[in-house]
């Protein structure tokens, strides 16, 4: 047993010569909370100035938090590496059962370098690293196979993490992600190929630790109080009902569902495909991250019956979420569940990360449309809006690399409109493919500062919505500001590592009294302190990396479709970026601090 | 009158594991280490899950292999264990038909339910269920 706040040891693997060791890095810790905080101080250490992605110099960082382990929700994970798809900052949080295994593995933190000559996976758990062979694992159809035989194989059952990789990852795909517990995912940013560029198939971590607080007894007495405010309040009903997907039918309404590639902002297959439908219609089963009961996660039952055989079935359990809706139902203009749940079962078993392919496979369609490629470039393939059969098969070339336009499209579309045209109407921020808001300024300004490009950075989705129930409009300098605000706030709660959906509990007074039971003492101001300086670091990575708001890339496309918050103009976006610019430097260090 | 955990209906569990953070907590500890309910997927998350805890046999298999008399039957159906008479064999996590006496690596001694009933307060599904031992 150790105390909660003894939270110190990093793991390092290095998989060239098959050897690991631990260190006491209590000091990040102590003052950096652990997950993004801890993760960034590490890449920093790691990886150095211009490394290749995909070469064995980048790092692979996971990192848990003080929380995981000790409070209900803290069951997040942050990965971090240098980022093969943006060149540049790779961070991807994931649920399941990661984050805590580690902790109760006795681990803060797990450092991977080097690069494996043969497929391997690793088995991590409280007595140490075992290298497994994973060549007969190399080159299977099917992620969940993968899952299936390291869970038959391997010990820790009920308190492990199998994290997984797919063919895209093996191949390289620049967007491949990392499957753990066959429906969470370290999605965006191609963790998955750098796992696949060291050979490296899968991760077992398990653990059954026991922590010990420093205060027992206010522990027992936050933790009911948190845990009433999670189960018997509304605080998580949307997540807890219908999950995610409960936002299709009012981003629809609202006019902010991106469908045909943004060619327009509703879809109408909304109300199909929505939360409410799929419930009805597709809904087998609910399952829970660790030590979480909001149980978000929704996984459709799907009978698929056998064209060449009669009376011959099978049933698929596929799990569904907004975003994979967005991207490869609405984006794709299919309108029919079961042929997005076909296309969704596909792309979780190739690997690849759900929105970025929806989002590079809409773009070509419309280059199809518009003639910028045609049957010679696609291998014959017509891609057409809602042809979800033709979809899975171009996924699959993706991840297979089947020919240079869907090489090129594995590298995302950046690289793939450079390369092909079509640029103003290729739905890339920062290098990252879109997420499924089209709401306002604060959307698309939060896609293009977030220091992952991604809605979860700072949701400034969520900004325009509460500028549009408010009734009113705000200037791009207040709208940056928000953005700012939550962006830093954030970077306390992914240190944790507490879900982003349990933001409305983990206020700073109370992650600053989770902290003190534990036996480490921040007050709400130095969290907010710490939010900034986290923030400040990730940023130094990026502009060390080459990253430049000034050469920030606004698709023209977005300006061009009307939002709720009416048209969003490039000149707002840059006079969004330039203030949010200057508040990120404005920014003390942390060794400043 | 004995009580046992029952679990009620293990389709709608979801495996958040509240209940076996729960059991740690009776001893004012964070974690999974000293549990003595337990859940884990039926072969992923995909086919649900199921949940190990003593269900209170009147003929537990358990004491039958304690070689010691350490675990004794308890009225009503059940048992209770004396640290002092354990020799930690493992005999009793062996025995139990349905896997659920778990092995506390620290005290290196068997953990068994001890009928409290503090994990159903946090189970959100009405999964588990303290109630009386049926037939008692």
């Amino acid at each position: 047993m150790t105390e909660a706040s003894a939270l110190s040891k990093v793991l390092y693997i290095d998989l060239t010569n098959r050897r690991y060791w631990i260190k006491e890095r209590g000091d990040i810790f102590k003052e950096c909370l652990g997950g993004t905080g801890v993760a960034i101080r590490l890449l920093q250490e790691e990886c150095k100035a211009g490394t290749d992605p995909l070469a064995p110099e980048n790092p692979i960082i996971f990192c848990a938090g003080y929380l995981n382990g000790v409070f209900p929700l803290a069951s997040k994970t942050v990965a971090m590496f240098k980022s093969p798809l943006t060149k540049n900052l790779g961070e991807s949080h994931a649920g399941g059962r990661c984050g805590v295994a580690m902790r109760m593995a006795g681990l803060g933190g797990i450092v991977i370098r080097g690069k494996s000559e043969s497929p391997v996976y690793l088995v991590v758990n409280e007595y140490g690293v075992r290298f497994k062979d994973a060549s007969a694992l190399w080159g299977m159809s099917s992620s969940s196979t993968v899952g299936r035989i390291i869970r038959e194989r391997e010990t820790g059952a009920g308190v492990r993490a199998i994290m997984r990789i797919g063919r895209a990852g093996e191949n390289l795909v620049s967007y491949a992600g990392v499957i753990t517990e066959t429906f969470r995912h370290f999605g965006r940013l191609g963790l998955g190929a750098v796992f696949g560029s060291k050979k490296l198939k899968a991760i077992v971590i398990s653990g059954r630790g026991s922590l010990i607080l420093k205060d027992a007894r206010g522990y027992r007495v936050l933790y009911d109080e948190l845990y009433r405010n999670f189960t018997k309040t509304t605080l998580m009903k949307k997540y807890h009902e219908l999950g995610t997907p409960m936002n299709v039918i009012p981003l629809n309404v609202a006019k902010s569902l991106p469908s045909r590639n943004l060619q327009r902002a509703t879809f109408e297959g909304a109300e199909a495909l929505s939360g409410e439908a799929m419930s009805e219609r597709f809904l087998g089963r609910r399952a829970a991250c660790a030590h979480c009961p909001v149980s978000c996660i929704h996984i459709a039952a799907l009978r698929v019956p056998y064209e060449s055989e009669p009376h011959f079935y099978k049933t698929k359990m596929i799990s569904y979420d907004y975003e994979p809706i967005y991207a490869l139902g609405s984006m794709l203009e299919i309108r029919s569940p079961e042929g997005f749940l076909q296309l969704m079962d596909r792309v979780e078993e190739l690997g690849l990360d759900a929105i970025s392919t929806g989002v590079v496979l809409a773009w070509a369609t419309e280059c199809m449309e518009r003639g910028i490629v045609g049957p010679e470039e696609t291998g014959g393939l017509v891609l057409k809006w809602g042809d979800y059969r033709t979809y899975i098969e171009a996924a699959e070339r993706i991840a297979g690399l089947k020919g240079g336009f869907y090489e090129a499209l594995g590298k995302g579309l950046d690289y793939a409109s450079s390369m092909y045209g079509g640029e103003e109407f290729a739905l890339a921020f920062g290098g990252n493919e879109m997420p499924g808001y089209h709401c306002g300024l604060a959307t698309h300004l939060g896609f293009l500062v977030g220091a992952r490009h991604s809605h979860l950075d700072n949701a400034g989705y969520a900004i325009d919505q509460k500028l549009n129930a408010e009734g009113r409009k705000a200037e791009p300098t207040e709208i940056a500001k928000m953005i700012f605000e939550e962006e830093c706030w954030r970077q306390v709660l992914s240190s944790l590592v507490v879900c982003f959906f349990a933001r409305g509990v983990y206020t700073p007074e109370v992650v600053s009294k989770c902290l003190s039971v534990i036996g480490i003492n921040f007050t709400p101001a130095d969290l907010k302190g710490l939010g900034e300086s986290i923030l400040r670091d990730k940023y130094e990575f990026k502009f060390r990396e080459g990253f430049s708001f000034d050469k920030l890339r606004i698709p023209k496309r977005v300006t061009e479709i009307p939002t709720p918050q009416g048209p969003v103009t490039e000149k707002d976006l840059r006079e969004g970026i330039k203030s949010f610019e200057g508040l990120l430097k404005g920014l003390k260090s942390i060794e400043n601090r | 009158m004995a009580k046992r955990i029952s679990v009620i209906d293990v389709d709608l569990c979801v495996g958040c594991q509240s209940c076996m953070f729960a059991c740690n907590r009776r001893f004012a500890e964070a974690g999974l280490a000293r549990t003595a309910i337990f859940v884990q997927s039926t072969g992923g998350f995909e086919h649900g899950f199921a949940v190990k805890v003593c269900r209170a046999c009147k003929e537990p298999p358990c004491v039958k292999v304690c070689p010691t008399g350490a675990l004794m039957k308890r009225e009503g159906g059940g048992v209770r264990l004396d640290y002092r008479k354990c020799i930690s064999c493992g005999n009793c996590v062996v025995g139990c038909t349905i896997g659920a006496i778990f092995w506390d690596e620290v005290l290196d001694k068997p953990t068994v339910c001890t009928y409290c009933g503090y994990c159903v307060s946090y189970c959100p599904y009405g999964v588990i269920k303290l109630e009386e031992v049926e037939g008692v």
